[in-house]
């Protein structure tokens, strides 16, 4: 077994017990902001960690808060409460140059392939550019080199073909691999991809994330890798892990195979059911509206009572889910659940001074 | 398969560019007409003062003489040839809306895109800059600043219409970086680490490029306009012979009543107002040279 | 559900023969986006139209209501329709009568037109505009009755109308709108709607909740639905039949078991293998290697033998036809246009989930 495999795989340990030092560590994360209807709290107490060549997919719908997420573990927004640690560090209280260095090994590629290049330069001056700001690469032959090198990497061969042309002589496809390709410059230990796939078609995707993998195993590069596709996070993060996201908080988490198999929160359950099989014959046996009460997602800004999935949950009990938070357990060796229905079934389940035995 | 260049053409460098250039100014009929007036005007202006002969006799019986023969243009009050002045006039006139057109515009980019991207109290510092020069009057600048030094070069004067104009068009800039800089592409460029200084001038001002000289152009014609002004108000030093001094000295010395004087009063501003209409024109093409999207259509 | 068994009838609602769509270029040649396409859609049934973005099936839908824009141009092909007794000749309506047509026999839901709604007016305004432009006789409609026409249309999506009409379109989420625009485009009671990518860019349950409600509607309303999409997954969500397209041609056709058990061309197998599946163990993925051609400069032969694992040198003498390989009724023949048919297998593992 390769050593990314061993790391990347948690199968019976605690979270976080004997995993190797974690690259980027959210602690107590939050994002509120301040708009027209009062506070808006994207993202409420999100507790995170990638390692060395891990893979973590945050998943969920828009407004859930991966994008923020993210965000903030690429120090592009500070957060409003909690700390963004890179390799133990608070990168928001980090010197200059340990900050430089914390931006060089943590980079981030844009959903939109279309807004993430700059339109009025080739992809040779885009790739080139940080590179040489860097002392990379010396000089115009260097540069023009090593860029050839970098498209090589995502796959988009022959170089020399690309490196002249203009983002709008590219397809959707290409100008991604580009943006990851620019990613790669400064040699990174962590990609964070935001949607770096739901702006391509479905045939491309599989390249595009067989091509990433590739990045991750050769590499040992790790992802934070967000997507409200559970199929996506699937097939790129199987040796890595998930966590669920809904209206900013974390729902559920743990090993990529078990979350898919054996979903426990019934919102990840919802998500599995509502993924378009390519399987006439199993789309007939789908629940309509995905088992759930409502399609409705609440605002921010009128969160619901309790725990903010409710209103939707099939499992809903009234009196404790409307009343009461959940905080996220541990039901199993290494899966955690934010459900006090679901919560209260586990082995490891330890009722709070709140709940009591039944829910006062 | 082809060699490898090992100078790679950026598209906008190189001998194809150039070419690439004069295709796109023909596409627009107007764009390229401009085009012409303008190199002609430049040109004759820039290249008279080598080719003809500076000397101009007075001749006191020639006085308002109509146009004739070696006088296409008539003679004016003194009996000089209008056409001889015409032709070796235009050299001050284009040189100071050129320079005072890039004083402005320069320091509009650089204030304009600091500001937008820093914001902060470097921002509010600027904005305030801006408005006290605002608010400052030209015309007495000069009338203060003409008592005191002799504002005989043009670089003087280019200088002081350049340094009291870039406010509006700073405020404009501001606003383009500010929208600029929100695009994904800069975030990445903040990403990667690149510097105030290249995010700034390597990402943001790029793109906004053909905004700057569109109004770089506007910004001629304001500073000749001004610059004509100044003449006709007597600041501007009055020595040598230029459009300005052409009608200057037209209103100054009441030709405007003379049916004679038609000519001489007629040909400065004819070349002036042509000048501003070729630049206005020109315009037009820049458009498409600059955008490398609309290029390829 | 979607339903396999054709429906009892006895015409296609919807013929086209050998349909043609061309684009002028800027150098005043014109490019075919697409060449050469047959279908029948029979009443009731739903048809989807899957390919990569550039293979002309966004422009064949838009086609088939005369909605192209100015460059655009039908230089060969006839379109048909059925839906009220007799024939009608879509090409050759003049433009009072497609006016008249277009939105009462067939309407369209286009691409993107979630993010383009008038951001000043309600929906209650906009849905009122539209009424009122298709009056149903003389009479002009009340207030009230524009309402409740509003109101009806909008239950029939599962959107409460007393929250959604009096709302800017900004206020609603992107799977409202699109549902409005749905609600808005079954006005007039269509008999065939046409619907480009419904559900691109909308988050997993909101897919769902549309997918739902176009099941219901057809379930009530009756008409047939021709959808387009590069996604795989939602055809066989939707349709009856599904057609394939390269290049600006069908180059497989079938009811939605055949498309996804039986797949006879070798790039709609690479279209099913591109789809990564959610139940089940981590799956062999590959993308179709290359991309898809440019249109002004096509391959010779059949346009996709330069990708194609099973091309030969007779792939290359000439652009093959659809060779019927199940021959049924209604439109649902199942036809691959490729020459070795009877090679291309494609296995697919149905894993029941725990």
């Amino acid at each position: 077994m390769s050593e990314i495999e061993t790391a990347g795989t948690v199968v019976h340990e605690e979270p976080g017990a004997v995993r190797p030092e974690p690259l980027i560590t959210l602690r107590g994360v939050s994002q509120t902001f301040k708009s027209k209807k009062g506070s808006l709290k994207a993202v409420d107490d999100v507790d995170l960690s990638v390692g060395p060549g891990e893979v973590l997919c945050l998943v969920g719908e828009s407004g859930c808060g991966k994008t923020t997420t993210a965000r903030m573990a690429a120090g592009l927004a500070k957060p409003s409460h909690g700390s963004v640690e890179f390799e133990g560090r608070d990168i928001w209280s980090m010197s200059k140059r340990e900050f430089a260095a914390y931006r060089k090994s943590v980079q981030y590629v844009h959903q939109d392939p279309y807004a993430s290049l700059n339109p009025i330069r080739d992809v040779h001056r885009t790739l080139a550019t940080p590179l040489r700001k860097h002392g990379l690469a010396k000089g115009r032959k260097d540069g023009w080199e090593q860029s050839a090198k970098l498209l090589e990497q995502v796959d988009l061969v022959p170089a020399e073909s690309y490196l002249p042309k203009f983002p709008h002589q590219l397809s959707g496809g290409q100008r991604q691999r580009v943006s990851v390709a620019r990613a790669l410059s400064l040699n990174p230990k962590l990609i964070i991809a935001d949607e770096s796939t739901s702006m391509l078609d479905v045939s491309i995707r599989i390249g595009m994330l067989n091509m990433l993998g590739r990045l991750r195993d050769d590499l040992g590069v790790g992802f934070l890798f967000i997507t409200h596709d559970l199929a996506i996070a699937k097939y790129f993060g199987w040796h890595g892990r998930i966590a669920v996201m809904y209206l900013g908080r974390v729902v559920e988490f743990g090993p990529t195979p078990q979350v898919i198999n054996d979903p426990q929160h019934p919102y990840t359950r919802a998500l599995l059911d509502a993924v378009p099989e390519p399987d006439p014959d199993l789309t007939r046996t789908k629940k309509a509206g995905g088992g759930l009460r409502s399609s409705e997602i609440p605002s921010l800004a009128d969160l619901p009572t309790g725990c903010s999935f409710h209103p939707r949950c099939p499992l809903h009990e009234a009196d404790t889910c409307d009343v009461l938070r959940p905080e996220l357990e541990a039901v199993s060796a290494d899966r955690e659940v934010s459900c006090h229905v679901v919560g209260r079934a586990s082995p490891l389940h330890v009722p709070s001074p709140r709940t009591g035995g039944d829910g006062e | 398969m082809a060699q490898v260049s090992a100078a790679p053409t950026t598209g906008a460098a190189g001998r194809g560019a150039f070419r690439g250039f004069f295709r796109e100014l023909t596409r627009s009929k107007t764009g390229f007409a401009g085009f012409v007036i303008v190199a002609l005007i430049v040109g004759m202006s820039a290249l008279a003062p080598i080719f003809v002969d500076g000397k101009m006799p007075t001749d006191l019986d020639a006085i308002w003489g109509p146009p004739r023969a070696g006088h296409w243009l008539g003679t004016d009050m003194a009996g000089k040839d209008t056409l001889k002045q015409i032709v070796l006039g235009g050299q001050t006139v284009v040189f100071v809306g050129f320079l005072a057109a890039a004083i402005t515009t320069v320091i509009a980019v650089v204030v304009g895109s600091l500001a937008a991207y820093i914001r902060g109290r470097f921002d509010n510092f600027m904005l305030q800059l801006t408005d006290i020069v605002m608010t400052v009057p030209q015309i007495v600048l000069l009338a203060v600043l003409g008592a005191f030094f002799s504002l005989d070069s043009p670089i003087y004067l280019a200088l002081i219409i350049g340094c009291l104009t870039w406010p509006v068009l700073m405020r404009s800039i501001r606003a383009q970086a500010l929208s600029l800089k929100e695009r994904e592409f800069v975030e990445a460029a903040k990403l990667l680490d690149l510097g105030t200084t290249r995010v700034v001038f390597g990402e943001i001002v790029p793109n906004m490029a053909s905004y700057i000289l569109i109004n770089f152009i506007i910004a001629v014609t304001n500073a000749i306009y001004a610059l004509v002004g100044l003449y006709v108000l007597g600041l501007a030093p009055l020595a040598g012979a230029n459009w300005g001094i052409m009608i200057n000295n037209a209103w100054i010395g009441g030709a405007m009543f003379l049916p004679a004087a038609m000519p001489y009063i007629l040909a400065p501003i004819a070349m002036i107002a042509l000048l501003q209409l070729g630049l206005i024109m020109l315009t037009r093409s820049l458009e498409e040279i600059l955008n490398p999207r609309l290029r390829d259509k | 559900m979607p339903t396999t068994d054709p429906p009892e009838t006895d015409g296609p609602i919807l013929s086209v023969r050998d349909l043609h769509v061309a684009y002028k270029t800027g150098d005043g040649k014109s490019v075919e986006a697409v060449r050469g396409v047959d279908f029948d859609l029979y009443p009731n049934q739903s048809l989807a139209l899957v390919g990569e973005s550039g293979c002309g099936k966004t422009t064949l839908g838009l086609g088939l209501l005369r909605l192209l824009p100015k460059l655009g141009s039908v230089p060969k092909g006839s379109i048909t329709f059925n839906g009220r007794g007799s024939a009608v000749d879509v090409l050759a309506l003049r433009k009072q009568e497609l006016r008249k047509w277009r939105w009462r026999d067939a309407a369209m839901v286009f691409q993107g037109a979630m993010n383009s709604f008038n951001p000043v007016l309600r929906i209650i305004d906009q849905m009122a505009d539209t009424i009122r432009a298709h009056p149903d006789g003389e009479r002009k409609p009340s207030k009230k009755e524009i309402w409740e026409r509003s109101a009806d249309l909008l239950r029939s999506v599962r959107l409460e109308p007393n929250r959604v009409l009096p709302s800017y379109p900004h206020e609603l989420s992107g799977g409202m709108r699109q549902r409005v625009l749905i609600a808005m485009s079954l006005l007039l009671d269509p008999k065939l709607l046409i619907l480009d990518e419904p559900t691109t860019a909308l988050d997993i349950l909101t897919q769902r909740a549309i997918v739902d409600v176009l099941h219901e509607l057809r379930a009530e309303r009756k008409f047939a639905m021709v959808f387009i999409s590069h996604d795989l997954a939602i055809a066989a969500e939707l349709a009856d039949r599904v057609a394939t397209m390269y290049a600006g041609r069908i180059i497989e056709t079938g009811t939605a078991r055949d498309i996804f058990y039986g797949p006879r061309h070798p790039y709609t197998v690479g279209l099913i293998k591109a789809v990564p599946p959610v139940v089940g163990d981590l799956p062999e993925l590959a993308s179709i290697p290359g991309a898809p051609p440019s249109l002004s400069n096509l391959p010779e032969g059949c346009s996709f033998a330069p990708r194609c694992d099973y091309a030969e040198d007779r792939c290359t003498a000439a652009d093959p036809e659809l060779n019927p390989i199940t021959e049924r009724s209604a439109g649902t023949t199942h036809a691959a246009a490729c020459l070795r048919w009877q090679d291309v297998r494609y296995e697919r593992k149905v894993v029941e989930r725990v």
